[in-house]
């Protein structure tokens, strides 16, 4: 078990790795020259002025060396400078932070939990109401666009009947206890954690839907019926336990498409993380934010998939022993 | 036994010609046929793609211009559905908003198709080495947020209508390849492809002519619903801000009128209608034409 973690590691030092490089290669690719656009800022300069600056930036040594100059900075913490904020990418990245971890875990507790538990009702009982409204549901979650969506809830529960704030994490009057401010974020992540897990829950309810409704027609499913053991006890011990396999894996390696989610949704209520963040970055052109928030993104996901195949290995003892 | 004697079997059906065999893709159209959703999908997308293609030089207010009164609602002047923070008229942008929007999901999804089958064919074809490289690649552009990354590919390069079908392309095709690749490892070790083989067929041609065609059906519905989330990938962008600034989007509506949502809610409710329709049409067609080449697999 130890070396198959070890190797997943290694693995996930590699991806993170080939990301920085794409990262820098994308920089050098893209049209346009940071020289020019700062002597264009300048109002102009004289040739030695910009061939000074190109070595102040380490512009003029071969791409191998530029690029060894950039791994470097980035394994001691440093992703750049924001171009717009004039502050560390790696100081925005941790005020941002919070509020996303935040969002995307609640949003996908609950959407896996109910997701779980919708999809199990409906594959017990095929022409059910509930096995209608996972159908529905997950065509819905599937083809209506995760922003327009928060718009529409906003409109419905923010303002046609205000009863949840529009956006924002925190209302202007500070709250003065601790337990008032945990209340208050509360109240402001409900539409946004509301809207972030309605497309998961689509996803899993179907999902486990079908992973429920193959366990179901399984031998041992069939042995431990056949032994007469109680109906629930067949459900909720033999069947479930392996049709969440297949919910855990995706959970891992649907992360990177939560987070662009957490994207979409984040602009829609001004949630203040690292997909408001995205989106400012955007407006101004701060290319070194944006990269930044790539690569920690993906060091999210990477993250994740370890986390998800740790726990799969915990769930599944067939695993562990190969 | 003489052989005057000998009757041939089909002297009885002599008379009448033998029924027609029926085509696969005939027998999956009428499958296709007899399902209610999948068809009325087909029609609602047809109707947005004729309007698509035939509403702007029918309709010819232009989606750019002031016509009236900003923020006027529905049904309260000549124009249908209103107009948005700027005066334009809404359903102007909608007819021309449509032709961006289709444009944009049909060429990604194509890219996409077309990545995912090259780099699943090979890795499945060939095995090895080549696979273990391809599927490190492909697990490299899972990892990546694809939002994200096409965010950044689109800022870098200029939100043009090409830059924005090449970055979604270039961040959707990686389930696409692992499909491919199944199905190339299944089909790779039947018999006919060892017989084609035998009889000195290259590789070239067991990938393209012998393979690909038995793989194509599950292609084929991934390529149909890929359209769809074509469609929702560049809404999201354009909502975001990056969209062309010379073509009106049903994503850039949206994210044009989100500030004034207190003011005018159909600036925004009539664009995600049109995305949530189109994308819906698609699905539904995707899942009938699922059902209909896999009927096996039906009811789940």
């Amino acid at each position: 078990m130890l070396t198959g973690l070890l190797r997943k590691l290694a693995n996930a030092v590699l991806l993170l790795f080939a990301v920085l490089v794409l990262n820098f290669a994308l920089i050098h690719i893209a049209p346009g020259d940071p020289v020019e656009a700062l002597v264009g800022e300048m109002g102009g300069a004289t040739p030695e002025l910009i061939a000074e600056l190109r070595e102040s930036f380490g512009l003029d040594k071969p791409l191998y060396v530029q690029i060894g100059h950039y791994l470097g900075r980035v394994l001691q913490g440093d992703l750049g400078y924001s171009t717009y904020y004039d502050q560390p990418v790696t100081y925005l990245i941790a005020e941002r932070i919070g509020p996303t971890l935040l969002l995307v875990t609640v949003a996908l507790l609950w959407a896996i939990v109910i997701g779980t538990i919708l999809g199990v009702f409906s594959a017990q009982r095929r022409n059910s109401w509930i096995s209608h409204l996972v159908t529905v549901l997950s065509l819905a979650g599937f083809s209506a666009p995760v922003f327009w969506i928060g718009i529409m809830l906003i409109l419905l529960l923010s303002v046609a009947f205000p009863i949840l704030p529009i956006s924002g994490m925190t209302s202007t009057e500070a709250a003065t206890s601790t337990i008032g401010y945990i209340l208050d974020v509360a109240h402001h992540l409900v539409l946004p954690a509301l809207t972030l897990g309605l497309i998961y829950l689509a996803f899993y309810s179907r999902l486990s839907r079908t992973s429920m409704l193959e366990v179901l027609e399984t031998d041992y499913v069939r042995t431990a019926r056949a032994k007469g053991l109680p109906k629930r006890l067949v459900i909720y011990k033999h069947a479930l336990r392996n049709a969440v396999l297949p919910v855990v894996t995706f959970a891992g390696l649907q992360f990177g498409q939560v987070i662009s989610g957490a994207v979409l949704v984040e602009t829609v209520f001004a949630w203040p993380g690292l997909g408001t963040l995205a989106f400012e970055s955007i407006l101004r052109r701060d290319t070194p934010t944006l990269l930044g928030i790539l690569f920690f993104s993906a060091l999210m996901v990477v993250v994740m998939n370890l986390l998800t195949d740790f726990i799969y290995r915990r769930i599944d003892p067939r695993i562990k022993a190969t | 036994m003489s052989v005057t004697d000998t009757t041939p079997p089909v002297a009885a059906t002599a008379g009448k010609p033998l029924p027609k065999p029926v085509s696969p893709s005939r027998q999956v159209w009428q499958m296709f046929r007899q399902n209610h959703s999948a068809m009325i999908g087909l029609f609602i997308l047809f109707a947005i793609i004729v309007i698509s293609i035939f509403g702007p030089s029918l309709y010819t207010v232009s989606p750019r211009d002031m016509v009236w009164m900003p923020l006027t609602p529905p049904g309260q002047s000549e124009y249908l559905l209103g107009t948005d923070y700027l005066g334009r008229d809404l359903l102007a942008g909608l007819i021309n908003g449509g032709r961006v929007t289709i444009t944009i999901g049909f060429s990604a999804a194509v890219l996409t198709i077309l990545i995912g089958v090259t780099i699943g064919a090979l890795a499945g074809f060939f095995g090895g080495r080549v696979d273990n490289v391809l599927m490190r690649v492909t697990e490299f552009f899972q990892v990546l947020p694809n939002l994200l990354f096409a965010m950044v590919v689109v800022m870098l390069f200029s939100p043009s209508l090409i830059n924005i079908a090449i970055a979604i392309g270039i961040v959707s095709w990686t389930s696409t390849a692992r499909l491919t690749r199944a199905e190339f490892l299944k089909i790779r070790e039947m018999d006919y492809v060892k017989a084609e083989r035998s009889i000195g067929a290259g590789n070239a041609r067991l990938i393209w002519k012998v393979i690909l065609p038995n793989a194509a059906p599950p292609l084929i519905v991934v390529a149909a619903l890929s359209i769809g989330s074509a469609i929702l990938f560049e809404a999201g962008l354009s909502f975001l801000g990056l969209s062309d600034p010379n073509a009106m989007s049903w994503g850039r509506m949206i994210g044009d009128n989100r500030p004034y949502i207190l003011d005018s809610s159909w600036g925004v409710t009539f664009p995600g209608i049109a995305i949530f329709l189109t994308v819906l049409a698609i699905s539904l067609v995707g899942d009938g034409l699922n059902d209909a080449i896999n009927p096996k697999l039906r009811q789940r």
